[in-house]
């Protein structure tokens, strides 16, 4: 196959994808290697000829069509999604189709922020595009190739799974045996797509790609990585009171057998041995003082003493409709309630790992990282080697929730890496992973409402007291969403102007994100800002801001329905009445959670709805409280409406993913800080969801023809509220803290 | 050294004996498919056979298998494994996977042990084995689907 039609950025992307040709997902074979990548095409694999005529799609002459995935695999089924977009208007077989994961490239950013990164439950939604035109262009190109072939009109052939038929001669051509007969044939622009009501794989409940090799053991995460020569570390990170060692004495770790070194690092103390057993037993020998400072004293307890004093005074507004002031100077009627929110910690299953092979010549990384981009910085800042020299290799995600898209552990590894002058991986032990997490912001909420004379809330302030994720992480994450033509000193001083500008500018409309605008039609809404760092590690935390506010939200919206008189549905209903789409799946989940009818003795339901960035949701949950008030949540039914739904199987599990996810926190676990150090530190003290606790879930997806929205966190906010409203409903007792634990419930 | 046995080979080890057989597997026998993730016992995410029994490998000393037949999930075969893979597959029960060795080891025990098991009794054994992304509505109907196909 000749290939010298392809243009610079196909170019671009060749040249760095024929580094990891291999599979991670069908194959993980990896060796570490520092030859630079050639720019010649064909790619050759098992000698098979690959027709590779974009950034998305290779095709070879077994018909195996490969998509290249953008997106790192956490869970949320990114690696079937992405295939069956481009598969559709590819009109390939999809029996034939096979993820890869992608490496780094520019081709790879995803849009919607400028950088290679999976956040924000944005990959389906801001590929939906470019995948679509990717495959469609490709499918024409083959219709042409074997129109050309037949000497035939383009008109006359069309394609379907994987074969391109001419009608009237009865001929046929596999996309496989047309990969050597599109030369000189270049991608249509501007192909026309499909509509929805001629999607054959859009829709359809198809079978993951990933849950084979996640059935029999082989699927490699980034703790399995194995590079021929590799050391093992581990880290022992300093507490927030600390950013110094004030003494150490590493002796008896240095004797400890299978040590190697231990070195300070710039996140804390690396003990590198031959195995990780060895690494973690050695980690108790070591003696060690930390410097304190001005957090030393830092107690969650006090931290919401302080913030609730705080909210006494009037915050920025982050964003305001009407004349808020107006109502509360001239009513005296008004309902108020505070609510706290607390700290919470990841806890992926798989904890924060990476390994690296630092070289003079290059460096290669193997991670589970939601960040590309910032891991390639990162390496870059601490190597100074050019940015196409270092390769990021993403592995599976054992859980990502926002905290993979930092990318401290991957520095690490490169630090050591470089040191050690060998492939290090480094390997944090659950206990550092729960203390040394970046938490979810606790928050500490004051909302007041003014009610009409109809019980309607015509006026609504809402006070938020908090932590800010986007002032701390920016400049952590900035450079990384810089071009990498960028020199990096311009990169580092724009990551230092970061904090200020962005805790100008975007901080605060994402603070309150779900707290307003709200989809309720609440003419004089105001949400206020008062930013006072807590002074411990932040980061995004599956659903991000809406976690906390719309459980506030949803809340205060039951509470305004108990003080009005109104069942807590028909006030949504009546305050939804302009919002066509949240009003419909507000009726859906209660027509299916039969609301109207009573329920049966000992349970009683909860609602909650939101519009998590244009995904429409709404849960009834279905709870009963024993005499030890202990809470168990039988059944949640859902109403979502995401647009074209891609695999209605995948929007099922992400309801049940987000459901459980949310439910640790809302009835089991939090973080509690006490002089400046995380109390909990594992499993037994950071409860996870069991399986007798999940609830039975019930999933309705309203049909819809407008673009896909995200799924992958949208049901996290609303499990809370949910669970809460129907606790009240129970108990008559308003929750406005989580979690709820029984022994808070005991107290009455 | 010592001697252990697993999936049906018998291995020599010059190794600490008071290594958990979790890392035993993990580094010395590249057998990756069993799992860390919380090292006390409370995830379930190490579970293998031992002596056909769902055991966790996270804190169980290497010397106190010598003599025992282990079986992580690579070597984890016959009818009943490969009826839950079968009803794995069928349900798409993993989500980011990394529990889901441990879930397929605990249910494939539970499977021998008791062929047709009640909703309470899945609950209870598979409630040992967490997962975070909350796949356990799938993880129940995969036991139920493999014990009626195994029934038959």
């Amino acid at each position: 196959m000749k290939n010298e039609k392809i243009d610079q950025g196909r170019r671009r992307f060749l040249k760095v994808s024929s580094l990891i040709s291999s599979s991670l997902l069908i194959s993980f074979y990896l060796p570490a290697r520092g030859s630079k990548a050639k720019a010649s095409v064909p790619v050759k694999k098992n000698q098979n000829m690959v027709f590779a005529p974009n950034a998305w799609i290779r095709i070879d002459n077994n018909d195996v069509v490969t998509i290249m995935v953008n997106h790192s695999e956490m869970g949320q089924g990114i690696t079937t999604a992405l295939p069956m977009i481009v598969a559709e208007e590819l009109e390939a077989d999809w029996s034939k189709v096979r993820p890869e994961i992608a490496p780094v490239a520019e081709v790879y950013e995803n849009p919607a922020f400028g950088t290679q990164w999976t956040v924000s439950s944005r990959s389906v939604e801001s590929s939906w595009e470019i995948l679509r035109k990717a495959g469609a262009a490709v499918r024409e190109l083959l219709i042409e190739a074997a129109a050309r072939t037949w000497n035939v009109s383009k008109t006359a052939c069309r394609a379907e799974k994987s074969i391109i038929y001419h009608e009237s001669s009865g001929r046929t051509l596999r996309y496989g045996e047309l990969v050597n007969k599109t030369d000189g044939i270049p991608i249509p622009e501007n192909v026309q797509l499909k509509k929805p009501h001629e999607f054959k794989i859009i829709g359809q409940p198809m079978s993951r790609l990933d849950t084979r090799i996640k059935s029999d053991g082989s699927a490699v995460f980034g703790i399995d990585v194995k590079i021929p020569g590799m050391l093992i570390a581990t880290v022992v990170h300093p507490p927030f009171f600390s950013k110094q060692i004030k003494s150490l004495n590493s002796k008896k770790v240095m004797a400890s057998p299978g040590v190697r070194q231990v070195l300070v690092i710039d996140t804390g103390i690396a003990i590198v041995a031959d195995t990780f057993w060895q690494a973690k037993s050695a980690m108790d020998l070591l003696e060690i003082e930390w410097d304190t400072d001005e957090n030393q004293d830092i107690n969650s307890e006090l931290l919401f003493k302080r913030w609730a004093e705080m909210a006494k005074e009037e915050g920025k507004t982050c964003f305001e409709i009407g004349e808020v002031d107006k109502y509360f100077q001239k009513s005296v009627n008004f309902i108020e309630a505070a609510y706290e929110v607390p700290f919470q910690a990841h806890g992926t299953p798989e904890p924060m790992n990476c390994t690296a092979h630092v070289r003079k010549d290059g460096c290669d990384i193997w991670a589970p990282t939601q960040n590309q981009d910032g891991a390639r910085d990162i390496a870059a800042k601490i190597t100074n080697l050019d940015h196409e020299l270092i390769k990021v290799h993403t592995t599976f995600l054992g859980g990502g929730f926002g905290r993979r898209a930092l990318v401290d552990y991957v520095g690490e590894a490169v630090q050591i890496s470089q040191e050690m002058k060998a492939p290090v991986k480094v390997i944090w032990t659950r206990e550092e992973d729960i203390q040394h997490d970046y938490y979810r912001p606790a928050t500490y909420n004051v909302l007041k409402a003014v009610l009409n004379d109809r019980g309607l809330p015509v006026a609504w302030n809402h006070r938020i007291v908090g932590g800010e994720v986007f002032a701390q992480a920016l400049p952590r994450v900035l450079p990384g969403m810089i071009s990498p033509d960028v020199p990096r000193f311009l990169k580092n001083i724009a990551a230092s102007l970061a904090k200020n500008l962005m805790s100008r500018f975007i901080s605060s409309k994402k603070v309150v994100l779900g707290a307003g605008p709200l989809d309720y039609d609440i003419a004089n809404l105001r949400v206020e800002f008062i930013h006072d760092d807590p002074g411990i590690p932040l980061c995004w935390w599956r659903s991000v801001a809406p976690s906390s506010n719309c459980f506030v939200v949803e809340c205060f919206i039951d509470e305004i329905a108990a003080a009005s008189g109104k069942d807590p549905y028909n006030l949504r209903h009546e305050l939804l009445a302009n919002s066509p789409r949240m009003l419909h799946v507000l009726k859906l989940a209660a027509r299916m959670a039969e609301w109207r009818k009573k329920s049966p003795k000992g349970i009683y339901r909860g609602i909650a709805s939101h519009n998590f960035q244009n995904t429409a949701l709404c849960f009834v949950a279905e709870v009963s409280i024993n005499q030890h008030c202990v809470i168990k949540v039988h059944r949640v039914v859902c109403a979502v409406d995401c647009g074209i739904v891609i695999n209605p199987k995948i929007v099922e599990a992400q309801m049940q993913s987000g459901i459980a996810f949310g439910m640790s926190a809302t009835i089991k676990s939090s973080i509690t800080i006490e002089q400046g150090k995380t109390i909990q530190s594992n499993f037994d003290d950071f409860p996870i969801l069991r399986m007798d606790e999940m609830p039975k879930v019930e999933v309705h997806i309203v049909p819809s023809t407008n673009p896909p929205t995200g799924i992958g966190e949208a049901a996290v906010p609303l499990i809370a509220p949910a669970v809460a409203n129907a606790i009240y409903s129970a108990t008559g007792r308003r929750i406005r803290k989580l979690p709820i634990l029984p022994e808070d419930l005991r107290k009455g | 050294m010592l001697t252990i046995r697993v999936n049906g080979v018998i291995h020599r080890l010059d190794v600490d004996p008071d290594t958990p057989l979790l890392w035993v597997l993990r580094e010395q026998l590249e057998l990756t498919g069993v799992k860390y993730s919380c090292g006390i016992e409370e995830c379930g995410a190490c579970t293998v056979h031992v002596d056909g029994e769902a055991t966790l490998s996270c804190n169980l000393s290497v010397s106190e298998v010598v003599g025992k037949e282990i079986i992580t999930i690579e070597g984890l075969k016959g009818p009943v494994a490969d009826a839950l893979r079968e009803a794995w597959m069928e349900g798409d029960v993993p989500q980011c996977g990394f529990c889901q060795p441990g879930q397929l080891m605990t249910a494939a025990a539970l499977l021998k042990a008791n062929p047709n098991p009640s909703d309470d009794v899945i609950d209870d054994v598979m409630s040992g084995v967490l997962c975070r992304c909350g796949t356990y509505q799938g993880i129940r109907q995969a036991i139920h689907l493999a014990a009626r196909r195994l029934s038959k």
